[in-house]
């Protein structure tokens, strides 16, 4: 009797703890997009300090500062900060769907459909606005439909999928390259852009099918995230437990995919963030409950932070991509390095 | 087993080839290769009749179309001796790894080149031809060894998946640094475009003429190490047990191989998939033994390239594909089927 008390009480404490870890890692994490956030909002060609950012930001006009924040600053964090949720939002669903870190859409090519269906919506076809972002995200959902059609066979092996969809990335990026030396005026900067990710021609109006494809598609994963849990403990256990495997994989799919579409349609394909931002939440929360909204946070840390970076703090000026896949190449060398120590299969 | 390879007393291999039907191939696959340079001389985006081409190939230039069929024959041989040297490049890869998926492109070899070049022509002021081929090789050294060191780390060795991760990390990194390094600098920015996607459009005598010594080299390197690649398929410690020299075999066929990708990116770009394609074709039609393989990988790889170029020009006339398009179009989807055909426990 005293045996199970014990027991109960030492499982409360440690779900107690568990939740109170999760706490922390997710205030942390808020703190700092917020940090980031109005450092971006400050910091540019030069500082502005909180209190003139303060008039500005309620509207009053400040020669000078109000152009910067209004047309440069705002958008660039409006949409670093959402196209980010984006990212690690999907990216984090996919390698939960997957069971492997390694399958996240930036791996296996989904970024780049989205990025080929965007690049030649606006240089071939020379549409605009939301058009681009709808084509992307139809385009992102057929690549990974034939990514995961592809790679079927008797059931589908992670380690398929991955190497299928590094072929496909490799097609789609000389798509895309070569679509890019078509454009009537050839464009480093748009190059860079739609090969890497960059943050460099944000506008505001962007953010607006940004915010509507968090609130459906990112709707879409929460209301299934208990689902997508059971998952990870294998397709067999999960239909025990009451999931519908076969449903719940689509539903999921189509959500990632549109999440990353819609971001990668403004922004370009940040190269590794929906891959560092899943793995790094993973690591923060170390088992604590889904990790869903964390990989999202990090996710809208991870660009910010990028962005930042490759802005202010390198001799040079760098778009977001550039930074993002310096860091987590490393990274996922690092983990293949890991995984083979610990003999995982890979 | 090695000394009845040397004397050659096995002339049919287990699939019942016998040497004859190799010296068939090897003369169909020779006549194919001349009827396509042909055909790479004679097509193109501008139409030419063949008074023009024979006048031209005869060295004049009088008119608009022998000037065109002029600028076609450079690019021709070009897309021969770039094509050969990938397709042997990767047979001698995957010999030396053991490893199907190997390829330059896949393992981050052609990226490490145009690093090495990017860096070398930023911030060191490398302008001849002569270095860029040294800097390229270079590059393209020292990331083969990176890859692959790290695919093999841990147990299991090498395996596909790993290698081909660990090329596309590397890829990305290196791609990454490219245009880090480029982007500030304005007066080479233009060149980033060629360093993305490699073709033989810009093809002279003169740019082919300092890759070729060191194409020489690779191929007498590649060619010559057929024998210890046949031990080595047998297993290191078969291999060592039959007299060979593992780590000195390994090392000298792989120092071919580079030698081989790196100059032909310096010249051409990068070019991926004809070394993974080639010498797997090749082996459906003349077995395993390397002495047949690294022959007809070169022919194959040569008849690749000229074939992906007339292909690229004549697909999107007026203009035209880089060849490392149409490779990329060519290759994926074989990549992708081999890795459906592969049985799961091998990856």
């Amino acid at each position: 009797m005293t045996a199970t008390t014990a027991s109960m009480s030492s499982m409360l404490e440690g779900r107690r703890n568990r939740a109170r870890r999760r706490q922390m890692v997710m205030t942390i994490l808020l703190a700092m997009i917020a940090a980031l956030f109005l450092l971006t909002l400050m910091l540019g060609q030069s500082f502005t300090p909180p209190a003139e950012l303060a008039r500005v930001l309620i509207g009053e006009d400040v020669p000078g500062v109000s152009f910067s924040v209004w047309q440069l600053r705002l958008p660039r964090a409006v949409l670093g900060m959402l196209t980010g949720l984006c990212f690690g939002f999907g990216g984090a669903a996919f390698q939960v769907m997957l069971r492997n870190p390694l399958a996240s859409p930036d791996i296996i090519g989904i970024n780049l459909g989205a990025s080929a269906a965007a690049v030649f919506a606006i240089v071939v076809l020379q549409w605009n606005g939301p058009l681009v972002s709808v084509l992307a995200v139809l385009a992102g959902i057929a690549v990974a439909l034939a990514i995961y059609g592809l790679s079927f066979r008797n059931g589908v092996a992670g380690s398929r999928i991955i190497l299928v969809g590094i072929g496909v990335a490799a097609m789609l990026e000389s798509f895309i390259a070569y679509t890019l030396t078509q454009a009537p005026s050839w464009n480093l900067q748009e190059a860079i852009r739609w090969l890497s990710g960059s943050l460099n021609s944000a506008q505001l109006s962007q953010a607006v099918p940004v915010l509507v494809a968090l609130v459906v598609f990112g709707g879409l994963l929460l209301s299934r995230s208990r689902d997508l849990d059971t998952l990870t403990l294998g397709d067999d256990t999960a239909a025990g437990l009451g999931t519908d495997v076969a449903q719940t994989r689509i539903i999921v799919m189509v959500a990632a995919v549109g999440l990353i579409s819609v971001a990668t349609a403004i922004v370009g394909p940040v190269s590794f963030a929906a891959f560092l931002s899943g793995s790094i939440a993973a690591r923060l929360l170390a088992g604590n409950g889904s990790v869903l909204v964390p990989a999202a946070l990090v996710g809208a840390a991870l660009v910010l932070l990028s962005d930042y970076v490759g802005q202010f703090l390198l001799p040079s000026r760098y778009p977001v991509g550039v930074v993002t896949g310096a860091l987590g190449a490393p990274y996922l060398i690092f983990l293949i390095v890991r995984l083979n120590r610990t003999g995982g299969s890979l | 087993m090695k000394l009845a390879l040397r004397q050659g007393q096995f002339p049919r291999d287990r699939a019942g080839r016998s040497n004859r039907s190799r010296r068939a191939w090897l003369a169909a696959a020779l006549a194919l290769l001349a009827a396509l340079c042909l055909l790479s001389v004679a097509v193109g985006t501008r139409q030419v009749g063949w008074v023009d081409i024979v006048s031209a190939l005869r060295g004049q230039v009088a008119t608009i179309e022998q000037a065109a069929v002029a600028v076609r024959i450079p690019r021709t041989l070009l897309a021969v001796l770039a094509g050969s040297a990938l397709g042997l490049a990767g047979a001698v890869m995957q010999g030396v790894t053991r490893n199907p998926l190997a390829d330059p492109g896949i393992l981050g070899v052609n990226l490490g080149a145009s690093l090495a070049v990017v860096v070398g022509v930023a911030w060191f002021g490398v302008t001849s031809a002569d270095a860029y081929i040294w800097t390229a090789i270079v590059g393209a050294a020292l990331s083969a060894v990176f890859v692959y060191v790290i695919g093999s780390l841990g147990r299991g060795g090498a395996t596909p998946l790993k290698l081909a991760l660990a090329g596309v990390a590397t890829s990305v990194a290196f791609a990454s640094f490219v245009t880090a390094v480029i982007l500030p600098r304005t007066d080479i920015a233009g060149g980033i475009q060629s360093w993305r996607v490699g073709g033989v459009g810009g093809a002279t005598f003169d740019a082919t003429l300092e890759a070729a010594p060191f194409l020489a080299a690779g191929l007498l390197l590649s060619l010559s190490s057929a024998r210890r690649l046949n031990s080595l398929a047998l297993g290191d410690e078969m291999a060592a047990g039959l007299g060979e020299r593992v780590a000195l075999a390994r090392a000298t066929a792989a120092l071919g191989a580079v030698l081989l990708c790196g100059a032909t990116t310096a010249v051409c770009g990068p070019i991926g998939f004809v070394g993974l394609v080639v010498p797997h074709l090749c082996r459906q039609l003349v077995g395993v033994d390397h002495r047949w393989l690294l022959p007809f990988s070169t022919i194959g790889g040569a008849c690749l390239l000229v074939a992906a170029d007339v292909v690229g020009r004549i697909a999107a006339r007026p203009s035209e594909l880089e060849v490392g398009v149409v490779t990329a179009f060519i290759g994926a989807p074989f990549f992708i089927w081999m890795v459906r055909h592969q049985r799961s426990r091998q990856l």
